[in-house]
């Protein structure tokens, strides 16, 4: 029985529609807009159907090229891949909305062609079960990435954009290396078969397998700016256009899947020859950046840096839920980062809003009030008590249920470490926030009048319902998520789909 | 009505005001109170039964995995705080009616104040204590709003983020507490913990779970040595001080500590914090308001120091004094909450609150000085009002209280709080309306309208009405809430006249005491303004801005920008994980026999190393680096071709040739040198880096060449499998195009992306600032050739493109079966193409040809996709391919395989990327002053014009 071709469309549909973008419409604006925003909207629905269809049933295997497992490369949907492209989806879709809505698009060029080839890169590495493909789509997504942070141009961003490539290109350098290790121990680059194959590795060649193992971490630790690798990420999201800014919020959450993919399915701790590796070297690298996180933002210079702080530690909390290893904290990751991707967007688009009307976004600069300035300082702060983890919002959900998690030995330091970075970050964003807000108020001069922009705010106030949604539907949402998690953890569901699958033309009569 | 509901009240109210305040002041505050009323309603239509003794609850699921749920339950000590609550919410409704001016957005206010409200309905009604803490948070959140409401006042942003740090610092303290409490008790329901009292004390988590939680409930209640960032939220306006901050938000951790009274209290530790704690407080509150000038500070610290009484009322742990407590909670709110609206009157009609520029206003506003007399009596516990009465049974209750070195220490300190407490009572009433009239207040004096005294006027009816009957007033309320306190049925008996008991010998004392103090005022001020103090702001302050500065100088000065730095740390971090993960490892030497050195591989590796040393010593001059990046190329390229390698090898060479032509043309327009930057230590150390991570690659590289795969890998497959099934002999262009044809895919799109990605940065830099105007003024002075398009070169390459590209078109068609392939011939089309544009100028060439290379982008991917989706049409999966073959007239037979149709994608893209990537090269060095050559081959035109070279 053969998966259907809606698994790939995530990736065909935007590689497509991205190449007619560059192709047929790269003169005229408004028809990439239409094209661009209609391409976001389909995604989401294939993104959904998707997700109906994972939540019903086994993981799903779709053998590109028809060749059979393990020779071809293949596409998993499974709960949590089909998650994750939605996810991505549906913030694209705010994202792209938010760009139309204040001209980001016009800032430059290609930039509706650069967001779909964004969404393949990202649908490739979430649905993909080879390394080596995963590598690949790391590489689209890196690329277009890069194109969309150095959108609009300026020094600070090109400045800041050439440490992002620099950085990641080290990483993929490190792929590349970790892949070649891992093949040269295991002969094989499908992800199923590499976990089967591990588990079954002879005598002496364990080291050689943990080096593969670490480094393909220490590259998902890139992505995921895990200390003592995030440095690339302060500076790219302060200076990244706004919208772009808000998408990245899900590029990180890349490295986490990857982390939780190949930690749980492909080397789980019960893989002799590697241990509790992992977690060994994921817990304080956890712990130690949601700690620079957290001070980065109480020390922040600028409201972008701030936010871009909270981003970070909002990955280092992520991680350490990763870290905790049990189902119940991969339930909480799982939630964790649906929450931090809609929370760091939505601050990032309102920290564009201010940028854009105060004519920066430095803490130290003396600004009168801004148009529209009551509405951007609520979404502020509603994003910022779901960034900070405070109630009522889903962040607070989040950590309770992180700190629920967390037992045994380490619960004395997640526990510690998680709530006074919660008070450091709650410390940084009110401090920013009152200068950036209030302060202004100390100005009598009238605000300088802009236009309203009300689908700037609709996309806004789609990031943030979404936060609604899963405070208010957390109990749904945590029954969906611990069953996604179980199915992780008991690694048959996904290992024995991918073994099991059988190519089309296998069950085709042969052809005359 | 439900619990739910009532809860939900106040925060669906909380959406209107902004609307309602279009329609005017007055619709708003009606609209506003319409919700509290209504939820004040709903809570009275449950009184008769929950005096009765019942406990209403409800309880909807939220987050069952957690054990949290939105449950609720009414008990008497719920409806107390919750009539307090909405109660005095309502009468705050119509005193900010007339307190706001009409400069303030008053639907803003309104919001904030609901907000808070519903949150507070939500602490006091919470069966769950996740909820509670949901509901705790969202009042330190709605209380940081509204001290920050008047947005322009430095105080009022400063006291608002002070107040957030503390009680929502606290606020996580509690998270921890309440957590570890319901690990205790196995639930996170009231109802449960409520059950489990010998579990919980007997847990080894009993002693940090009481500190968190405490430190929750003393930052929130202000207690010693947390008080200091109350007076500061009097910044607010004065219905948000009356409200927040003297009837409601600082009594949460006081309900709090009331409401976990059965399970918690009792112990040493209980007894000694939270005793010890409230007295402490009493007695620094009650000192420092007598010596404030400020009337809200008279009153924020008089706050505090109540609160420290009701605090060590319950810390001592006997039912008397939790009675005492829950009467004085109720009186306290009613005298202080009239007290805070007399003062709002006062500055409010005379422009300032400052007492020592008041007095004499007796007559001029009398209705509002007999108001905050009787309010202000009641504090100093005069009968026979309220205040007495619960004063009365604080020091009964103190008298039988043994703590720190006898009986009577601790009924001595209450006393003096007692007696402090009349003392700036008196303080407070008499400067303000007594004394000579002044000719200098900043407005007329006169009394306000009387919406705005009809609310203290109720307060303090309830002031005199309690106190001259408390047990009809409310003996039923105070019963029912003690009963919930404790756990158990007390029948307390409130009465005026206690008796003759020392109780009443220390109140007289206190009185008398108290009178004598007031009169001496004047100097126990200097006395006091001599004593050295710890301010608490300052402290405060200082703190805040040495972690701030801290934080600034470790997060923002490790992420300066450094990209060396961050590169030296990362390899590092990689290194020693590798070199970690390898040494823990099990690990058997390879097996494999090394192969003797061939003299050509050594000539080669060695040429290799050499170029790559020079690299290191000459990457300063960047012509030069690059080309000695390209013989590096070259010689892996070499090296791939002897170790038989022949694709590799073409796409290599090819590979190599095309970006050393692009960065050398992209060299054109940056500095020829790279400035030293770097001293000599850092570059020790970096060398040092860049040596490990080369020798720990070096070193993997050869444990993985030295070792046969552990596992059989499925490169056998491809061998066999490569003709009969892919339909071509050439192993790899099958893999490339067909086994991982996705792979391909995946890296097309990225060459495509690389090339609109140039080509979009390119235009960013054309449209104008620094990088344009420096393109625009760039120096023209540099040695050039003379001629800048050599006929001969014109001549060579117009010859060669027909060979180029029928060799382009061989190597793709065979790429099948031959080393070959859609890459590799698009590389050499390109660099055909290069040729033509190096040899006439890009101008000039792209002046006679048509096609955009854009396009050839996005066809190219296209094509691709489409052979894939065309796999769709067979029921096949993407990128299946099929082939056959065909057998036409004249030519040989020769095969068609869908896998050529995506090779031409490849081919696409490949030259579309590489060629737009030129264009846009092209572009700058138009724009730095190249001019378009008119003729296929010429000089340069200013080497002509001087008379040349």
């Amino acid at each position: 029985m053969m998966a259907s071709h809606w698994i790939i469309a995530p990736v065909v549909l935007p590689a497509m529609l991205g190449a007619f973008l560059v192709l047929a419409l790269r003169h005229d604006l408004w028809l990439q807009r239409v094209f661009g925003t209609a391409g976001m909207v389909a995604l989401l629905a294939v993104a959904l159907g998707n997700l109906a269809a994972a939540s019903s049933g086994p993981p799903q295997v779709y053998l590109l090229g028809d060749w059979p497992v393990p020779f071809g490369i293949l596409l998993v949907l499974d709960r949590l891949s089909a998650l994750m492209v939605a996810l991505q989806a549906g913030l694209a879709l705010a994202v792209t909305v938010y760009a139309v809505a204040t001209g980001w698009d016009t800032r430059g060029r290609h930039f509706h062609a650069l967001m779909q080839f964004q969404m393949m890169g990202l649908s490739g590495a979430f649905l993909t079960g080879d390394a080596f493909n995963l590598f690949v789509f790391f590489e689209v997504l890196l690329i277009a990435s890069y194109g969309l942070m150095i959108h609009g141009g300026g020094g600070a961003r090109l400045k800041a954009g050439v440490q992002y490539i620099a950085f990641n290109l080290v990483g993929s350098t490190l792929f590349l290396t970790a892949l070649a290790t891992l093949y040269s121990v295991l002969g094989s680059l499908t992800m199923a078969d590499i976990a089967v194959r591990a588990a079954a590795l002879p005598a002496g060649e364990g080291a050689m397998l943990r080096v593969a193992v670490v480094l393909l971490f220490l590259v998902f630790a890139v992505k995921g700016a895990l200390l003592p690798l995030q440095f690339w990420l302060p500076g790219t999201y302060a200076a990244a256009p706004g919208p772009v800014a808000a998408l990245f919020a899900v590029m990180t959450k890349v490295g986490a899947y990857a982390v939780i993919r190949f930690h749980l399915t492909v080397f789980p701790e019960t893989t002799a020859a590697i241990g509790p590796m992992v977690e060994t070297l994921l817990m304080p690298a956890a712990l130690a950046t949601l700690v620079v996180g957290a001070l980065g933002v109480l020390g922040a210079r600028t409201l972008g840096r701030a936010v871009a702080f909270a981003a970070l530690a909002s990955m280092g909390t992520l991680f350490t839920a990763v870290a905790l290893g049990t189902p119940q904290a991969t339930a909480a990751a799982i939630y964790y980062t649906l929450h931090s991707t809609l929370a760091a967007a939505a601050l990032f688009l309102a920290v564009d809003l201010v940028r854009d009307r105060r004519g920066g976004d430095g803490l130290d600069l003396v600004a009168p009030p801004i148009a529209q300035g009551g509405l951007i300082a609520a979404v502020f702060f509603a994003g910022a008590i779901a960034m900070a983890g405070m109630p009522p919002l889903s962040g607070f959900l989040g950590k309770l249920l992180i700190l629920d998690a967390a037992r045994g030995p380490v619960q004395s330091w997640v526990w510690s470490v998680v709530l006074v970075t919660s008070f450091l970050t709650i410390l940084g964003l009110a401090r920013a926030g009152s200068l950036v807000f209030w302060k202004a108020h100390q100005s009598p001069a009238e605000p300088a009048p802009h236009p309203a922009e009300p689908w700037a705010f609709a996309a806004l106030g789609l990031l943030l319902a979404g936060l609604v949604a899963l405070t208010v539907l957390a109990g749904p949402a945590m029954d969906w998520i611990g069953a996604t998690a179980d199915e992780l953890h008991a690694r048959s569901p996904y290992l024995d789909a991918v073994l099991n699958a059988r190519p089309v033309a296998q069950a085709l009569p042969p052809e005359g | 009505m439900t619990l739910p509901l009532i809860v939900a009240l106040p925060f669906l109210g909380a959406l209107l005001p902004g609307l309602m305040i279009r329609a005017g002041r007055t619709p708003c505050a009606l609209t506003t109170a319409a919700f509290t009323a209504l939820a004040l309603l709903g809570l009275i239509l449950h009184a008769p039964a929950v005096i009765a003794g019942q406990v209403i609850t409800a309880r909807i699921e939220w987050l069952p995995q957690l054990g949290l749920a939105a449950s609720f339950r009414l008990d008497g000590l719920g409806l107390l705080f919750a009539g307090l609550i909405l109660g005095i919410g309502l009468l705050i409704i119509l005193y900010a009616r007339f307190y706001l001016s009409s400069r303030d957005p008053m639907g803003v206010f309104y919001s904030y104040l609901m907000l808070f409200q519903g949150a507070m309905v939500g602490i006091v009604l919470s069966d769950n204590i996740l909820l509670l803490l949901v509901f705790w948070e969202l009042t330190s959140l709605s209380s940081f709003l509204l001290i920050g409401y008047w947005k322009h006042l430095p105080e009022g942003r400063q006291g608002a983020r002070m107040a957030l740090a503390i009680t929502g610092g606290g606020g996580l303290a509690m998270i921890a507490g309440m957590l570890m409490l319901g690990q205790i008790a196995g639930s996170y329901e009231l109802s449960v913990i409520l059950e489990h009292r010998v579990e919980i004390q007997s847990s080894p988590l009993y002693a940090p779970a009481l500190v968190l939680m405490l430190l929750g409930c003393f930052t929130k209640s202000a207690q010693f040595p947390f008080h200091f960032w109350l007076p500061h939220a009097m910044a607010a306006p004065t219905p948000v001080s009356a409200y927040l901050h003297s009837a409601t938000m600082v009594k949460a951790g006081i309900f709090l500590m009331a409401r976990l009274w059965p399970v918690l209290s009792g112990t040493a530790e209980w007894f000694w914090i939270v005793t010890s704690a409230g007295l402490i407080t009493m007695l620094v509150g009650a000192a420092v308001a007598l010596f404030k000038d400020d009337l809200k500070a008279i009153l924020a610290y008089s706050t505090v120091s109540h609160l420290g009484l009701v605090t060590m009322l319950l810390g001592m742990g006997t039912n008397d004094a939790a009675v005492t407590a829950v009467f004085h909670i109720i009186n306290h709110a009613t005298f202080k909450a009239a007290l805070f609206m007399a003062a709002g009157i006062v500055d409010h009609e005379v422009g300032t609150r400052d007492i020592r520029r008041l007095g004499g206003l007796a007559r001029l506003m009398p209705v509002t000085f007999g108001l905050t007399t009787v309010a202000g009596l009641s504090m100093a516990g005069i009968p026979p009002l309220n205040g007495f009465i619960s004063k009365e049974m604080m020091l009964e209750a103190a008298v039988h209280t043994h703590w720190l070195g006898g009986p009577w220490t601790l009924a001595a300190l209450a006393t003096l709080g007692a007696l402090l407490s009349v003392a700036y009572s008196f303080r407070l009433v008499g400067r303000t309306f007594l004394g000579a009239e002044r000719h200098d207040y900043p407005h007329h004096p006169h009394d306000p309208p009387e919406g705005m005294w009809a609310a203290p006027a109720l307060l303090v009816g309830l002031v005199v009405a309690i106190g001259l009957a408390p047990m009809a007033m409310t003996g039923w309320i105070v019963t029912a809430a003690a009963d919930a306190v404790t756990g158990q049925s007390l029948h307390p008996h409130l009465k005026l006249w206690h008796g003759l008991k020392p109780a009443l010998v220390l109140s007289i004392l206190a009185v008398a005491g108290g009178a004598l103090l007031f009169a001496a005022h004047g100097g126990a001020a200097r006395a006091w303004a001599a004593l050295p103090r710890l301010e608490g702001k300052a402290i405060f302050d200082r703190t805040t801005a040495a972690l701030a500065a801290a934080a600034r100088r470790l997060a923002e000065g490790s992420h300066d920008g450094a990209l060396t730095r961050y590169m030296a740390i990362a390899t590092v971090a990689m290194v020693a994980a590798g070199v970690w993960a390898f040494a823990t490892g099990d690990h058997a030497a390879g097996t494999r026999a090394g192969t003797p050195i061939q003299p050509v591989a050594l000539a080669g590796w060695t040429l290799l190393m050499v170029c790559t040393a020079a690299t290191v010593v000459a990457h300063r001059l960047r012509i030069l680096a690059v080309l000695l990046v390209g013989v590096v190329g070259l010689m892996v390229s070499v090296a791939f071709a002897y170790l038989a390698a022949p694709d590799l090898a073409l796409t290599q060479i090819s590979v190599e040739v095309v970006t050393v032509v692009l960065m050398l043309l992209a060299l054109n327009f940056l500095p020829r040198t790279t400035p030293r930057e770097s001293s000599v230590p850092r570059r020790l150390r970096d060398g040092g880096v860049a040596v490990a991570a080369g020798l720990a690659v070096g070193a993997l590289t050869l444990a993985m060449l030295m070792r046969d795969f552990a596992l059989p890998s499925v490169a056998d497959y491809y061998l066999a499998n490569s003709k009969t099934e892919g339909g071509g002999t050439n192993v790899v262009n099958v893999i490339l195009v067909d086994f991982r044809g996705y792979d391909t895919f995946g890296e097309i799109t990225v060459l495509g992306i690389g090339g609109l990605l140039i080509y979009a940065l390119t235009e960013t830099i054309l449209r104008g600032g620094p990088a344009n105007d420096r393109l625009l003024s760039w120096p023209r002075d540099r040695e050039r050739a003379g001629d800048r398009h050599p006929m001969m070169l014109v001549v060579a390459t117009r010859l060669i493109l027909p060979i180029a590209l029928m060799v382009g078109v061989f190597i793709f068609l065979r790429g099948h079966n031959l080393p070959g392939g859609g890459f590799i011939a698009g590389l050499i089309v390109s660099i055909a193409l290069v040729m033509q544009y190096a040899a006439s100028g890009f101008g000039w060439t792209q002046a006679r040809q048509r096609i955009d290379y854009h396009a050839m982008i996005g066809v190219g991917v296209l094509v691709a996709a489409g052979t894939g989706v065309g796999a769709w049409f067979n029921g096949l999966p993407f990128l299946t391919s099929a082939y056959g073959y065909v057998d036409p007239p004249v030519v040989e037979e020769f095969e068609l395989a869908t896998a050529a149709l995506f090779d031409l994608g490849v081919f696409l893209t490949v030259t579309g990327a590489v060629m737009l990537t030129l264009s846009s090269l092209s572009r700058v060095a138009v724009r730095a002053g190249e001019t378009v050559a008119t003729r296929p081959y010429d000089t340069d035109p200013r080497a002509t014009q001087t008379g040349g070279h």
